[in-house]
């Protein structure tokens, strides 16, 4: 064995890659609960990736077969359901574990100077992560992946002059058809993944180049001992990889209650009226998105007044966008001489949980139809969210900030 | 603190969720039981018999069914295949769609995934929810799903209620005299059928129940399988944290 390793070594830099990303990776020995997520995230995404695998064996991409073709999985396939819940549930907690992931880089600073790229990177995975999402979700061809999609590639028509013919070349057809079924299925399984695991490996070579942050915020590579090693530091592996062990026996707990018990979620994870096949002449009451682009569409219906001659809805996916379009700058918004939100004043420790409940109740009021009161709560929420950024540079500058210490605290 | 309130935020999510999906029919709750073998062989045998000819449930195979229901397959191939199919194939029937949608107004639509669709309380309620209506097309109309195109196809089971059914109505007692007030399903029959108001009941609970197997017929199975896979999720719990403990010994 340690012969083989040697040869191979000697022609790829195998064991360098192992302690350079494992063995000899120095991570901060304060982790608290909020580190979980990222391994987690990684968890879901082969859980994904080795469930759509199997998936695509059965899976029939056409308008005419694809309903039965999930429906043959769900009853004729051996483990057919097992597999699909692991994916359908695998999907929405993969948005769980990727907002909590984010919440903890607010919390902590952790997109600060100088992991501005971890977090640019991170950001360009959550948006193909949208994407890839937006897509699987018609490939049921069920009545809310029909008009859910519908609605959604209705958007860029709100455009002005090259909108209608951007939505066309999206659909290619005038309307949602086994067309877009085919060509969302091949982004789905081949073009997505692809971008998405190269972003992924991006993440954690620019992660690895400069050093995970910590609750604290601090840099544990300013302390070192006479070997080189940050004295707070601690090998990954072994010491998180045990400990990581412990939240993904935690999470597959919960993972499994939902895919086992569940794998409805009352609704949020598979919609009722998905169990009906796509219908394109009859048009559902309510059309809602799947929960974790709710948040997002909640803002989209805020924006009610036309302007400068454009239509509400344009401008609403304007603020749509601009909602996430303004996550990639929070690297240069954040003015505060400490990252971490333990040593920030209270300015910004009240902005963060605005921000937060305004982002969940978002969330909620893009789930349920609106109404003249719920349009304008989410109005106030939109202008919540945008402030929590564009007041940043401002209020982590104003506010007296606690003192940081020399070294981590546990 | 704020960890804890930023759990119960997303822990209180769903059930948001879970509150948005009004209704405004009358619903008489349906708890659907997967275990009971009788009770599903029944609903099978009752949906072939008055549904079939117009509903398919063509995601579905005959031998799945009779595996599943424990009905050996020559005694389900005599007696519930009436299209002449093999017991193998899918649970087609012969309903030509274009001409049915001349017939009813829209063509009666599949129901292997119905009760997934709108839940097993509406599918329980909707059979019990006919009643006269000599102003509709096929004299019928139902209290669940108004101006509905079907007919009363069980009429000659249940009769047929000459007034509105007490359907999602509580049923009361009068203190003084003692009298219940909306206890039966049909206060007024303007046709009788050949079974009770308890016999109808019961057998339109068991059709409901064979469509709640019918739309998830891996339930049973699968939630037997989820404890067994808990347990052992728990147990590996219990190792990794003894290892992780273990090593994280020596680090201060």
């Amino acid at each position: 064995m340690q012969k083989l390793i040697q040869w191979v070594d000697d022609r790829l830099p195998i064991v360098d890659a192992w302690n350079k990303h494992l063995a000899k990776y120095y991570a901060p020995k304060n982790f608290n609960v909020w580190y979980f997520f990222g391994s987690l995230a990684m968890l879901v995404l082969v859980n994904q990736l080795v469930t759509g695998i199997w998936l695509t064996m059965s899976y029939n991409p056409s308008a005419e077969s694809a309903f039965a073709s999930v429906e043959y999985i769900m009853r004729d396939v051996q483990w057919g359901w097992l597999l699909r819940y692991l994916h359908s549930t695998g999907a929405s907690a993969f948005f769980i574990v990727v907002y909590l992931h984010m919440f903890r880089g607010l919390m902590y600073g952790s997109y600060r100077k100088p992991r501005e790229l971890i977090w640019i990177f991170g950001m360009l995975i959550y948006l193909v992560l949208m994407a890839e999402a937006f897509m699987g979700y018609l490939l049921p061809w069920g009545q809310m992946s029909y008009w859910g999609a519908q609605v959604i590639v209705n958007l860029f028509g709100a455009i002005p002059v090259i909108g209608e013919d951007l939505s066309l070349w999206i659909r290619g057809d005038y309307l949602i058809s086994g067309i877009t079924l085919n060509r969302f299925f091949a982004l789905h399984v081949v073009a997505l993944p692809i971008v998405l695991l190269g972003l992924v490996v991006l993440h954690i070579l620019a992660l690895h180049e400069v050093g995970s942050n910590n609750p604290d915020g601090i840099e544990i590579k300013k302390n070192k001992d006479e070997n080189g090693i940050p004295k707070d530091g601690i090998p990954f592996h072994p010491y998180y990889t045990v400990h990581d062990l412990v939240g993904v026996a935690v999470f597959f707990f919960i993972f499994f209650i939902v895919v086992f018990f569940f794998p409805e979620m009352g609704g949020l994870f598979l919609e009722k009226p998905n169990f009906q096949p796509a219908n394109p002449l009859q048009t559902p009451l309510h059309i809602a998105p799947v929960w974790y682009f709710t948040p997002f569409y909640a803002m989209l219906r805020a924006v009610t007044v036309d302007l400068f001659g454009l239509p509400a809805k344009f401008w609403g996916v304007v603020v749509m966008g601009g909602a996430i379009a303004i996550l990639f700058v929070l690297p240069w918004l954040d003015r505060s001489p400490v990252r971490s939100i333990r040593y920030k004043g209270w300015l910004s420790r009240i902005a963060l949980a605005i921000f937060a409940i305004s982002f969940v109740i978002l969330g909620y009021l893009g789930l349920v139809p609106a109404t003249e009161g719920r349009t304008m709560v989410a109005q106030i929420l939109t202008v919540l969210y945008f402030l929590y950024f564009i007041l940043m540079p401002f209020y982590t500058r104003m506010e007296k900030t606690k003192p940081v210490p020399e070294r981590v605290t546990g | 603190m704020r960890k804890l309130i930023f759990g119960l935020v997303f822990a209180v999510l769903p059930a948001l969720g879970l509150a948005a999906g009004a209704a405004g029919v009358p619903i008489d709750p349906m708890q659907p039981d997967p275990a009971n073998k009788e009770s599903l062989q029944r609903g099978a045998a009752l949906f072939t018999n008055y549904c079939t000819g117009c509903h398919s449930l063509q995601y579905a195979r005959y031998k799945r069914v009779a595996e599943d229901l424990g009905i050996p397959a020559q005694l389900y191939e005599n007696n519930l295949i009436f299209t002449g199919a093999k017991i193998g194939e899918l649970m087609k029937n012969a309903m030509n769609k274009d001409m049915a949608a001349g017939w009813f107004g829209a063509p009666p639509p599949d129901l292997t995934l119905e009760t997934r669709l709108r839940g097993e309380s509406w599918v329980y309620s909707y059979l019990r929810g006919f009643y006269k209506d000599e102003s509709r097309p096929r004299g019928v109309n139902n209290v669940v799903f108004p101006n509905v195109g079907m007919p009363h196809v069980m009429v000659s089971l249940q009769g047929l209620c000459a007034v509105h059914p007490n359907v999602g109505v509580q049923a009361s007692v009068e203190p003084l005299s003692g009298n219940i007030n909306n206890g039966n399903l049909c206060p007024q029959y303007a046709s009788e059928g050949s079974m009770t108001e308890a016999e109808f009941n019961q057998a339109m609970y068991d059709l409901t129940n064979f469509l709640s197997y019918m739309a998830d017929p891996v339930k049973e199975q699968r939630e037997r399988l989820g404890i067994f896979v808990l347990i052992f999720v728990a147990i590996f719990f219990i190792f990794a944290y003894l290892l992780n403990r273990e090593y994280w010994k020596d680090v201060h």
